[in-house]
């Protein structure tokens, strides 16, 4: 198991080369932003609908908005929800995972339980319904998206916790005296890290276009920001004038979410999750 | 009087819960036995017969369901989890496979710092020395501090895993089959470590194993193991010379003699393995005509000095026929 260093396949190599440099151009344009748009995504001019021409390369939307701008800003406010949200989310569930894998009984069987019950509503309902409950704002929006996504997080820690607590090198380090606390955190939690980040990046592509889903109905972050998910809405009547406004943040969604999962997919070989 | 032993096991017991409708496995039933400083205690029997279980109560990795275990005058069963903890520096594990009890992204040098850490042995700036003095302790080479255990073969991952079992000195070691993993040329260096180690830093070890021959040349004194009782305890060489309990006699014939033609006369004459009840009937009297129920005494009989054999688990058929005259010939 742990006598050859895990050899990436030379496609699992491709993979995680392409989503690497996928995922170089998402975080650029997150952090970057607001300094890489040519206008300000507000900044309106008479040119409604106007096609792509060379001050708006890819045209304007319906009141004659820039729509690469809005794009670019958009992109940013849409990214920074999904990693916020599936930060959140990862945290809660590690959190959870160890302790209800690690533990066992009756800790296990509550945690569980209670995910369960969370796991058992549709995404959309519930995201839905707690953000009709909590009110449409960005921390909202990201807590909401954190407690659909944490019992897969957390199911996906504790299933390998369970077998790798019963491995001989942590009833060594009990017989040593190691606290139980560092026995969790030390000796089993690192060797369950492989399927985390897997899917952890699968996580990011589903948040993603959770998060546009919410915002294309109206619960995303409110009017004025630009947003992938709320431009396709406001787009969307116009859409046989002027096709880019939808197929733009069409192609900025799938693009976002193909990055994870290229990258997740690239993981998996590179990490050799699975033949364990 | 006689010193108070560093260990002192009494009435064992391990009942293991019952799963998924089977019966609750008593795996171990009372056992008990004492270990003196620097005296290796050899625990043998076959896969089932409750060694490794005893070994892993007496360190109280399984909480034993009955019984009681003293480490150096301290009750071990009953202890709160904080000082059982504190305890640990007194009483270390080597495991049977050093391929698994090595936390493998872990250096050997983090592998050895973490008990001095967790026991505070030595202060943090003696860490280094410290780890770099174990590893020449066992015969390697210091600078493998920054390796990883998937760099070592198997001898050399369990002078790592005897290392971190001494890095606090501790008084008591349990060895659980340490090395049965191993091929036979690298058994027999651990052996001559383990003997080594003990000359040099007073150890006391549990040594578990079903190997006959190891444990002959560690272990003063053996206990034999049968369906989670002791069935007999004595001195090693005594018990070897002179075996009493059948089930001892039926485990020394199984070991071959390496002379082919002693080894093959030897089959010839050695009698089908006698039939060990596993579960029996009180019989009264016993095999040693005596009648427990009437004196009430346990089934536990001095056949010789510092040498006792149960009157549990004799066939039927041979009950109370050998006394002590049973050697092999």
């Amino acid at each position: 198991m742990n006598d050859a260093a895990p050899r990436p396949g030379a496609r699992g190599r491709l993979l995680l080369t392409i989503g690497l440099v996928m995922l170089a151009v998402l975080v650029a344009v997150m952090v970057l932003g607001p300094s890489l748009a040519p206008y300000s995504p507000s900044r309106t001019t008479p040119d409604s609908l106007a096609g792509p021409t060379a001050q708006h390369w890819l045209g304007t939307d319906s009141i004659g908005r820039d729509l690469l701008s809005r794009l670019i800003v958009g992109g940013r406010s849409t990214l920074l929800i999904t990693f916020a949200s599936v930060a959140l989310a990862l945290c809660a569930g590690l959190v959870l995972g160890l302790a209800s894998g690690y533990l066992g009984g009756r800790v296990d069987l509550v945690v569980m339980r209670l995910l369960d019950v969370i796991f058992a509503f549709p995404v959309f309902l519930l995201a839905i319904a707690v953000v009709a409950a909590l009110g449409p704002t960005v921390p909202n929006l990201i807590l909401t998206i954190a407690i659909v996504y944490t019992p897969t997080l957390a199911r996906v820690v504790r299933a390998p916790v369970l077998s790798v607590k019963r491995w001989d090198h942590v009833e060594a380090a009990r017989s040593v005296g190691v606290r139980e606390f560092d026995i969790a955190t030390r000796h089993v939690l690192p060797l369950v890290v492989s399927p985390i980040i897997v899917q952890t990046s699968l996580t990011l592509a589903n948040t993603i276009f959770t998060v546009t889903a919410l915002s294309f109905l109206g619960l995303g972050p409110p009017p004025p920001d630009p947003n992938w998910g709320s431009m396709l809405a406001e787009a969307r009547q116009f859409m046989e004038l002027a096709p880019l406004t939808v197929i733009g943040p069409a192609i900025a969604i799938v693009f976002a979410s193909l990055t994870f999962i290229v990258l997740a997919n690239g993981l998996r070989e590179a990490l050799d999750v699975g033949s364990r | 009087m006689i010193e108070e032993p560093l260990l002192s096991v009494r009435d064992l017991r391990v009942t293991f819960p019952p799963r998924r409708g089977r019966p609750a496995v008593r795996a171990v039933e009372g056992v008990s036995f004492d270990l003196r400083r620097g005296e290796t205690l050899g625990l043998v029997g076959e896969s089932g017969s409750g060694k490794t279980t005893t070994g892993r109560a007496v360190l109280q990795l399984q909480r034993p369901s009955a019984g009681s275990v003293r480490l150096l005058g301290r009750e071990l069963t009953d202890m709160a989890s904080g000082d059982l903890r504190a305890m640990r520096r007194h009483m270390q594990f080597v495991l049977q496979n050093p391929y698994t009890s090595l936390h493998p992204r872990m250096t050997v040098g983090q592998i050895l710092s973490e008990p001095l850490a967790v026991h505070r042995a030595v202060p943090p700036n003696r860490r280094a020395e410290r780890v770099a003095e174990l590893l020449s302790l066992v015969h390697l080479d210091p600078k493998v501090v920054d390796r990883y255990p998937h760099e070592f073969s198997g001898g050399q991952r369990q002078r790592i895993v005897i290392a971190r079992a001494l890095a606090v000195n501790p008084d008591l070691v349990v060895c659980d089959e340490p090395v049965s993993a191993l091929d036979v040329r690298t058994q027999a260096q651990i052996v001559q470590l383990l003997s080594e180690l003990q000359d040099k830093l007073g150890l006391s070890y549990l040594f578990i194993a079903h190997d006959l021959a190891i444990v002959r040349s560690l272990a003063h004194r053996l206990a034999v193991m049968f369906g989670g009782r002791i069935v007999e305890l004595g001195d090693a060489d005594r018990i070897y010379e002179t075996p009493v309990h059948p089930y001892t006699q039926s485990l020394l014939d199984a070991v071959p003699i390496p002379d082919p033609a002693l080894q093959r006369a030897r089959l010839a004459r050695v009698a089908p393995e006698p039939h060990i009840p596993r579960h029996e009937a009180d019989l009264s009297p016993c095999c040693f005509g005596e009648d427990h129920r009437a004196t009430g005494r346990p089934r536990w009989h001095e056949v010789g000095p510092g040498h006792h054999v149960s009157c549990h688990f004799w066939p039927t058929a041979q009950a109370g026929a050998d006394g002590a005259n049973a050697g092999q010939g």
